[in-house]
């Protein structure tokens, strides 16, 4: 055993970044990937009850295994190159879009301070990496020489960069009453001696709603899965990509909604902080398993907007974006100053 | 006044959460589905599934080789050939049912004087080769023989409404 | 040789080369594509020299944001490039003309600061906190007033780029969605109550 902790930290002392790296791959990555392949199945059993079925139930106990079994089978399968598409884009697009995905993990806290880098911008660092992520569909939809596939990229880079800005102002408000970008510092603003009435989802009630809403079309997710609607462009960006580029991109997007679930928390609903005030002993005592547990209600809360609701229109998407939110957002950014300003909202009370 | 009334209502989402709101009620509802190989839908008595020839009780196959059904076939899926027997009865020599072709209306069983041609109720068969889609007199015979009594119960339970 | 020295060596060779390649590749999407990896691998120098906020924001702004939408703009263009190669002689002189200009201001400004008195140390450092708070505070209290120009004259350039280009075509049909969206189920729907059987006939009193 304590072989294993010298040679960890000769490793940690003499190559940092490498150790970090290699960490960084250990600890955040694989399990999102095992996560994504559980909230896949999640996915499946949920929208599945919604549809009054039983959802996946054969393959391993209770259809656990069903998304191995199935991620398995895309591995395995041919890689077809459509005619005449970019071949050298065609591969990096699906890679383009998973590593911003994956990168962002390194910021994201699950406890306090408690991050494989607590960046001062950390918030910032989040963002400019979730938007990175479109070009993996803009360079797969153009990439790929299909009509289809570049409406799908066309519809998603107009539809992600707008709702960047909505996102982008909700940020603006928390940053306000935080006073901080760092996620930690963020999420310890929120503490206090009323436990859930201290959050920040009460004073920003309406840019709680826009982060979230903005959260699931920034992912591209039902209703807001413009850029893959099959009743109208089959599958959108991806129609062209088969096997392992395909579950690529599969992974990419779970991997991103897992992230704007963890976001959501730690930006409004006090990460790991209890929704019991500190008084009441245990259960009052911030721990990862309330990151968790709200974790697990947005993640939910995804696949429950996709089984009840309909595929946006595009123009009522934009409208959307464009007519309703920013002016909300613009306003309550104003009342979030005014708040800070007038310390009705103190951080940290 | 009204448009600022509905705005600020269109922000409180009331459609979204009482959508919501459903797809939470079906999500605790007893659930439709059947688990298919475990579990079977109570399946008719008219069911209309794989073909069959009947007997006599004796022993003696039922089928004259009218031909009425070959000739009723809207899918020209049944195939006959005919040829007097030694004892000098009128039998078919051939008898073979496409079922590729066929597309279980039941009119062969309708048209059938002596009720030899039944539609069974057995839906779970599969082909291996290419061929084995056509099916010939001896195994509709076996299939007769084999299902004979539920095919008798079937027929007897639809028979009072005939 | 550190390891930040190797790594910022290896983000400004490729930051170089992409810029390179920016004005080499033919395809302008590719052309596109390499701007977005010369910003991103500048934005990595600049974190080297612990310019954290600016790096991000230099990713977020120009490739998250502005670099989509160049994409977004050559992909649907489908420029043609034959055309544009043509006048490519012509154009040489004026183009050499201004290279060099360039090149003269820059060595300029790199020889005049190069004469100039060692650079004050880092000033965030010296005020004790992190480089993006310092930024903050030199922005929204020494410099407010200028910042809040830039900031209004960014607005009613984009409030008027908008005016400017939109057209309204005579004779388009077109949907409102802010119109659709407000219907109210009560205008469109009329619920009406009637027997579901059809009533009895009427006994034929009118004979001829």
């Amino acid at each position: 055993m304590n072989y294993i902790i010298d040679a960890y930290q000769f490793c940690a002392s003499h190559f940092p970044t490498l150790t970090m790296a290699i960490g960084l791959l250990l600890f955040p990555l694989l399990p999102v990937i095992i996560a994504v392949a559980m909230y896949v199945w999640w996915e499946r059993k949920v929208i599945g009850w919604m549809h009054v079925r039983v959802g996946p139930n054969k393959i391993g106990p209770f259809g656990l295994l069903q998304t191995f079994a199935d991620v398995f089978k895309l591995l395995l399968k041919e890689v077809v190159y459509p005619a005449r598409a970019n071949k050298a884009l065609f591969v990096l697009a699906p890679l383009w879009a998973l590593v911003p995905a994956f990168a962002a993990w390194a910021v994201v806290p699950i406890g306090s301070h408690v991050a494989w880098s607590d960046a001062n911008a950390g918030l910032l660092f989040l963002l400019a990496m979730t938007s990175m992520g479109v070009y993996g569909i803009i360079i797969a939809g153009w990439a790929s020489n299909s009509r289809y596939a570049m409406l799908g990229a066309m519809r998603s880079a107009a539809q992600v960069v707008s709702y960047e800005i909505a996102m982008g102002f909700s940020l603006v408000s928390v940053l306000i009453l935080a006073g901080s970008l760092n996620l930690s510092d963020i999420v310890n603003a929120q503490a206090g001696s009323k436990g859930a009435l201290d959050w920040f989802f009460l004073p920003l009630l309406p840019m709680f709603v826009i982060y979230f809403v903005s959260g699931i079309a920034e992912t591209n997710r039902l209703p807001f899965d413009m850029a893959e609607g099959e009743s109208e462009i089959v599958a959108g960006f991806h129609v062209e990509y088969s096997g392992a580029p395909f579950a690529v991109f599969f992974l990419t997007e779970y991997a991103n909604m897992i992230l704007v679930s963890f976001m959501v928390p730690l930006l409004f609903l006090g990460g790991w902080l209890s929704p019991f005030p500190v008084s009441w002993g245990w259960i009052g005592a911030p721990g990862w398993w309330w990151l968790f547990a709200k974790m697990f209600v947005f993640a939910t809360a995804y696949l429950w907007l996709r089984a009840t609701f309909p595929r946006y229109r595009y123009d009522q998407i934009m409208r959307l974006g464009w007519k309703v939110f920013i002016p909300i957002t613009l306003a309550w950014v104003f009342v979030a100053g005014c708040m800070k300003y007038f310390g009705w909202v103190v951080a940290g009370a | 006044m009204n448009r600022v009334v509905n705005y600020f209502k269109s922000l409180m989402l009331l459609e979204l959460w009482a959508g919501m709101w459903l797809t939470l009620k079906y999500l605790v509802r007893p659930k439709y589905t059947m688990r298919y190989p475990m579990e079977h839908i109570p399946k008719s008595n008219r069911f209309r599934g794989l073909h069959a020839l009947r007997r006599y009780p004796n022993g003696e196959e039922r089928c004259i080789a009218c031909k009425l059904c070959e000739a009723v076939c809207p899918a020209l899926a049944i195939t006959i050939d005919s040829a007097p027997r030694e004892d000098g009865s009128r039998r078919t020599t051939r008898y073979d049912i496409d079922l590729f072709k066929c597309i279980f209306c039941g009119f062969c069983e309708e048209s059938c004087p002596v009720d030899s041609i039944v539609l069974t109720s057995i839906h779970e068969y599969h082909m291996e080769q290419r061929g084995e889609n056509v099916i010939i007199k001896p195994q509709l015979l076996a299939i007769g023989d084999r299902f004979e009594n539920e095919i008798a119960a079937a027929r007897a339970q639809d028979a009072p409404f005939r | 040789m550190t390891f930040p020295l190797i790594s910022f060596y290896v983000f400004a060779a490729i930051t170089t080369l992409a810029a390179l390649a920016v004005i080499t590749v033919r395809s302008p999407v590719h052309a596109a594509l390499c701007l977005v990896l010369t910003f991103f691998s500048a934005a990595c120098t600049w974190l080297l020299a612990d310019a954290e906020f600016l790096a991000i924001v230099l990713v977020l702004v120009y490739v998250g944001a502005v670099m989509v939408l160049f994409l977004f703009v050559v992909m649907m263009l489908d420029v043609d490039i034959d055309p544009l190669r043509e006048g490519f002689i012509k154009a040489l002189p004026v183009g050499l003309l201004v290279a060099v200009v360039m090149l003269v201001e820059m060595l300029t400004l790199i020889g005049v600061r190069a004469l100039q008195l060692p650079a004050p140390g880092d000033p965030a450092l010296a005020a004790g906190m992190s480089n993006t708070q310092w930024l903050a505070m030199a922005l929204f209290s020494q410099y407010l007033l200028p910042f809040e120009i830039a900031a209004l004259i960014l607005t009613v350039a984009i409030v008027a780029a908008i005016p400017l280009t939109l057209r309204r075509r005579q004779g388009v049909r077109m949907q409102d969605p802010a119109r659709q969206v407000r219907v109210q189920p009560g205008e469109r729907l009329r619920i009406v109550k009637m027997v579901a059987e059809k009533p009895a006939p009427q006994p034929e009193t009118s004979s001829p």
